[in-house]
């Protein structure tokens, strides 16, 4: 695979395309029953399921990008993922602990994670790129 | 790894974006290499040998520590 900003830009334009309606069609799906169809069962069964095809088709794009980066870049997503996945088991385990524990009032919600997640890479890639440049 | 990228890329009048368009990298790669903070793979350092007319072990030095 060669590199070229051209085809990585476009990767990036896809990405951003897909994870923004993936986010629009999770919102549909999550609201759309309450305030616009009325608890029509068809209607959200098609949302969720447009949602899931949405996700999939996020991932493929996620992996084009990772394709269209050069050996550089790889390396600095892989170290990023790689300090993101342990530490979203870690504190993942441990929210959830504190849950089951009752050390925490309010249950452990899958957002607080999915939140944790981004942020966790997105400072990570920050600081492994800043050791390169 | 030490290199000479640096010392090469000036006697080829080459700024690192024009290196790095030609082997096909990120100009943040060229400046990585340069300053020794990344080693590059064998298919890059073979690309860089290639546009500069010399060997792989005329670039790159191999240094234990």
């Amino acid at each position: 695979m060669t590199f070229s900003m051209k085809t990585k830009k476009q990767q990036i334009l896809n990405l951003a395309g897909w994870t923004w309606s993936w986010i629009a069609t999770l919102a549909l799906a999550t609201f759309g029953p309450q305030f616009i169809w009325d608890d029509h069962q068809l209607l959200t069964i098609l949302f969720v399921g447009l949602n899931f095809a949405n996700g999939i088709a996020m991932v493929i794009a996620n992996r084009h990008f990772f394709n269209s980066l050069d050996e550089l870049q790889r390396k600095i997503q892989l170290e990023a993922l790689g300090i993101t996945l342990g530490l979203t088991v870690i504190i993942g385990i441990t929210y959830s602990l504190l849950d089951t524990t009752n050390l925490i009032g309010a249950d452990a919600e899958i957002g607080f994670l999915v939140g944790m997640i981004g942020i966790i890479y997105l400072v990570s890639t920050l600081i492994i790129g800043r050791r390169y440049a | 790894m030490k290199n000479k990228l640096k010392v090469l890329r000036a006697e080829h009048n080459l700024t690192q974006e024009q290196l790095a368009k030609a082997v096909e990298v990120s100009r943040q790669t060229i400046n990585a290499i340069e300053k020794e903070k990344f080693d590059p793979s064998l298919m890059l350092a073979i690309k860089l040998a290639r546009l500069f007319k010399t060997e792989i072990e005329s670039i790159f030095i191999y240094a234990k520590d």
